[in-house]
């Protein structure tokens, strides 16, 4: 076991978790999103960026990929890591603006609006599918494909791979492709309604409200 | 050929070397780097070859090829000893002429020589070129001395001695101290100290290590590591074995450019030779050690430049960085505690053991020992590899050895780091070139490109320059690296078309500040650099392209306009035929662009005789 | 001139995996001899890569779209290449670039149908001092100018017709 100072509570860990695995256990809330419990960490979407002081210096470092080490002190939401995470955000949102996980985390810190050109792509390149196919369904039937700017997840050769097994795996972790949101917006801006809906919504439809046709919450925010 | 099995035979085969080598026996050195082979210096060696074999001349003369000697502006390059006159831009058709002059009457041929730009007189001998006077060649000593697919060259001037010394009278701790000792950084550009390196590794556990040469220089405008490899490939080799034999590696790899044909091919023969001579292989002088090299051909990514994603394409995958949390010196190759340098981080080796550690240390700075080499590339007259001790300040580079700035122009910047160091304005030119340094003024020191600036030049166009290479060589792993960088070209794009609007200043600002702090690899983390470094020092450029629409150097299409000047245009439709547009009327005598139609491509300007055209 | 070959030769092709022991590790160097070979991957040969090294096809296929060295498709008889390394870039390679576009009627990375030319610009030669240079097959052409570009471009055409 070690001994590590999480936002200023010493906790104790079990040598080679990690230090999301130890704030999750301990309740510290730090986002994510190529992040999940059955897959390894790949350490691409760098939301969960904490501080961590280890005695000689401080720096930023992606949780899920952090091994504890004895002593070190760690910081989850500093102003400096609260501005990158919202940045991020807003780079990811651009790319993919009808998400409703990004939406939903856009409210969660706050960020309403998105300063870049939108974009409308399906895909926020994070890989759980990847991963999904090949370490939890043993397939491998997709993977990335091209560097930097034309990095994406396809099959080989962009056609119906042999292997797939069309078991919906990659659709069913995927963040993007899943029910998204319709809120009445225009570009750029967010309408965070998810956030400040009212109960008697949210009784009505349920969680899958906002994938639904608009409930209307956004309507009233926006003052129609 | 028997093997070198101690340090007595191969002092014995040196001696014997030099014995059969007579000092005063003319020979010609013809640089065969790829600078000059580009301008026909392969057919300046054939003729060389041919005319002393027409003439007979065989048994008194010796020709050689060389790798690249460094002053590369005026290659073709042919040096005749043992006087060291000193030929540039030579031509296979100025050969007879040489071997007549100067081989066999100690004639000098005077119009090869080298005119010196500032005092016009014409310099015989290649130490006494300015450009080489001011430099201190340590690891580049030979470069154009050697032949580099001979190894008796190499051997004659003393390599594998340090090998040899190392191997037969050093414990692994003390080369390991020596090294630490040096002070000794890598030369890849981050610094690293190089002896704890070594020793971080040795520590590791494992029985199986690995040792890599990194030579898979990616920097636009750097070339120092492929002059190495090309011009004393030996002398990487020999500082690899030393370095796995203390860190107990059996295998090393070194991974090359597959854009450096002629490197790896230099390196493929150096191996063989020393193979056959048994400085690799196994039980290397009696020693029990074995060790052997391969070599790996770079796919093309920049970003294999990086360790983990030149691990990882060694090991046959996509070159795709992973979090380091647990180093390379622990986990590298095939998960193996391995030690990475860079090639010349390894050159700097064997003549730290053969010379001793405070020897090394002498050079340099406090904290930056040695020698930096840069490839001075960019506006400067003399283009070329420059070899500098550590602490040397910018303006000796760029104006002693480099010979000042193309015609006559006034300097900017000079850029060093490559991609991902920043550009450093005329007020920090006496700055003195160390790691520490170049990191504080928003650089860094990079694989060793020190590309040169001049007023021409547009700040804001270099910062796009290098984002849009970025954009490529980014591996899109990570989010900030590859959506940042996406965005911060998008915003230079907009401001350097005139489409900039006040607040993404500020915005282009937030965002190099984010990917530098977020990014998981080293090239997402430096990427912004020339973006900060910019806006440091030029900042004003970026308001000129924003609030007034202009470029104030002339470069930036959108934002500027070729103009006819009425005096000077004589009327002589040289820029009219070349215009691909047809954009240029004649009324009459003078000639007229129609701002509507010109693409601004200065074909035009190229064109005219008279300097009539302008950029407004 | 030759056409670029679809019909699979699995000998040639297993010849050089079993050069390499079929080593995992050697992807890239196998893939290195077939570019070779063919000028670029054909996609038959990428399969029977991955058979032989037991590497998954999409791991195979990624390898071949990251590295610059690759190419799944055909490629021309001239592979020009464009320098727009810094030192070239300053000196106004990007003009010689884009007048080789307007000249071939292809952009940056493409292959004129005729199988002719490719152009391809690449991040420095570290031919610094020919700068701007451009390289057609194996020849160095210096100090460039989008003038210069349409006379070289010529001269290639017409050793073609020559030969």
């Amino acid at each position: 076991m070690v001994t590590l100072t999480i936002n200023g509570v010493k906790v104790q860990a079990e040598e080679g978790s990690t230090i999301l695995e130890v704030a999750k256990f301990y309740g510290f809330d730090i986002p994510t999103l190529c992040y999940h419990d059955e897959l390894t960490p790949y350490g691409a979407c760098r939301l969960c960026m904490v501080e961590v002081d280890d005695g000689r210096r401080t720096r930023l470092v992606a949780s899920c990929l952090y091994p504890v080490r004895e002593g070190i002190t760690v910081r989850t939401n500093t102003k400096k890591l609260v501005k990158g995470r919202k940045l991020i955000l807003e780079l990811l949102l651009a790319r993919c603006p009808n998400s409703k996980t990004l939406q939903d985390l856009a409210s969660k810190m706050g960020l309403e609006h998105v300063r870049f050109k939108m974009e409308n792509k399906d895909c926020i390149l994070c890989g759980l599918c990847v991963r999904m196919c090949a370490e939890q369904m043993g397939s491998g039937a997709i993977g990335f494909v091209g560097r930097g700017q034309k990095r994406e997840v396809v099959t080989p050769f962009r056609i119906a791979s042999e292997i797939c097994r069309n078991c919906g795996a990659c659709m069913y972790i995927c963040p993007v492709v899943e029910l998204q949101c319709r809120g009445v917006k225009s570009p750029g801006e967010l309408c965070n309604s998810c956030l400040i809906i009212t109960p008697q919504c949210l009784d009505q439809y349920g969680q899958v409200m906002c994938t639904l046709e608009s409930c209307g919450a956004c309507e009233k925010k926006e003052g129609k | 050929m028997t093997k070198i099995r101690t340090l007595q035979e191969l002092e014995a085969l040196r001696k014997s070397l030099l014995q059969r080598r007579d000092p005063n026996k003319p020979c010609v050195r013809v640089c065969l780097g790829t600078g000059c082979r580009a301008r026909g210096s392969v057919d300046v060696l054939e003729a060389f070859t041919h005319e002393i074999k027409k003439r007979g001349l065989d048994v008194q003369v010796e020709c050689k090829q060389t790798g690249c000697h460094g002053f590369c502006e005026r290659g073709p390059l042919v040096v005749i000893e043992p006087k060291e006159i000193f030929y540039q831009r030579v031509k296979a058709g100025d050969v007879p002429e040489i071997v007549s002059k100067t081989l066999l009457n100690g004639e000098v041929v005077d119009r090869l020589l080298y005119t010196d730009p500032a005092t016009g007189r014409k310099v015989l001998y290649e130490y006494e070129v300015p450009f080489y006077k001011k430099q201190t060649r340590l690891i580049l000593a030979n470069n154009g001395r050697i032949d580099p697919t001979n190894i008796l060259d190499y051997i004659a001037i003393g390599g594998y001695q340090a090998l040899a010394k190392a191997i037969t009278t050093m414990s692994c701790e003390e080369i390991i101290s020596t090294i630490e000792k040096s002070g000794l950084r890598g030369l890849g550009g981050a610094g690293f100290p190089t002896g704890r390196k070594w020793r971080l590794c040795r520590e590791a556990p494992g029985d199986v290590k690995f040792v890599i040469g990194n030579g898979d220089e990616g920097d636009p405008g750097a070339f120092s590591d492929r002059s190495l490899m090309e011009g004393n490939p030996h002398s990487i080799l020999e500082g690899m074995v030393i370095g796995a034999y203390a860190i107990g590696a059996n295998q090393g790899y070194l991974y090359v450019r597959a854009e450096y044909p002629l490197a790896l091919k230099h390196l493929q023969i150096a191996i063989e030779q020393a193979r056959e001579y048994g400085f690799l292989g196994n039980n290397i002088f009696s020693s029990g050690f074995d060790f052997d090299i391969k070599i790996n051909r770079g796919g093309g990514a920049f970003v294999c430049g990086e360790s983990s994603a030149l691990v990882a394409s060694i090991e046959g995958k996509i070159g795709e960085p992973r979090a380091k949390y647990i180093h390379t010196v622990e986990r590298g190759l095939c998960n193996k505690p391995t030690v990475l340098n860079n090639v010349k981080t390894w050159a700097n080796v064997p003549l730290i053991i053969k010379n001793g550690a405070d020897w090394y240390a002498k050079i340099g700075t406090e904290r930056s020992k040695g020698t930096a080499i840069f490839s001075l590339v960019g506006k400067v007259n003399n283009t070329g590899l420059v070899e500098v001790p550590m602490g040397t300040p910018l303006k000796e580079i760029i104006y002693d050895i480099g010979g000042g700035i193309l015609e006559g122009k006034r300097f900017k910047a000079v850029q060093t780091g490559g991609p991902s160091g920043g550009c450093i304005p005329e007020e920090l030119l006496d700055l003195p070139v160390d790691f520490e340094r170049l990191t504080d003024a928003g650089s860094m020191m990079g694989s060793g490109g020190m590309i040169v600036m001049d007023e021409d030049t547009c700040m804001v166009d270099v910062a796009r320059y290098f984002l849009d290479f970025l954009q490529c060589e980014s591996c899109g792993k990570c989010v900030p690296c590859r959506e940042g960088i996406k965005r911060m070209l998008e915003i230079i794009t907009d401001i350097t078309t005139g489409r900039g609007k006040e607040e993404d200043i500020e915005l282009l600002q937030e965002l190099a500040d984010m990917v530098k702090d977020f990014s998981l690899c080293g090239l997402g983390k430096t990427a912004p650099n020339t973006v900060l470094s910019t806006l440091r020092y030029f900042r004003d450029e970026y308001v000129a392209h924003v609030k007034d629409k202009k470029c104030p150097a002339g470069i930036c299409r959108d934002l500027i306009e070729y103009f006819i000047l009425e005096d000077k245009c004589t009327g002589c439709g040289a820029c009219l035929k070349l215009c691909p547009q047809q954009a240029i009327d004649a009324y009459g005598l003078i000639h007229t662009i129609d701002p509507a139609k010109c693409i601004r491509c200065g074909i035009c300007r190229d064109a005219c005789p008279f300097e009539a055209i302008i950029v407004r | 001139m030759k056409l670029a070959k679809s019909v699979p030769e699995y000998s040639k092709v297993d010849k050089i995996i079993d050069s390499y022991s079929c080593e995992k590790s050697a992807l890239i160097a196998i893939l290195q001899e077939i570019e070779n070979l063919y000028g670029y991957l054909p996609a038959w040969a990428l399969r029977r890569v991955s058979e032989k090294l037991g590497v998954p096809l999409i791991q195979v296929y990624g390898v071949a779209s990251f590295y610059d060295a690759f190419h799944l498709t055909p490629r021309g008889k001239h592979l020009i290449r464009v320098c727009l390394g810094t030192a070239c870039y300053l000196r106004g390679s990007a003009r010689v670039l884009e007048t080789l576009e307007g000249e071939l009627g292809i952009k940056d990375g493409e292959t004129t149908p005729d199988l002719e030319f490719s152009l391809q610009s690449v991040r420095c030669l570290g031919a610094c001092a020919l700068a701007p240079v451009m390289v057609i097959g194996e020849q160095y052409f210096d100090k460039m100018t989008p003038t210069k570009v349409r006379s070289v471009l010529k001269r290639v055409q017409r050793r073609d017709d020559k030969d």
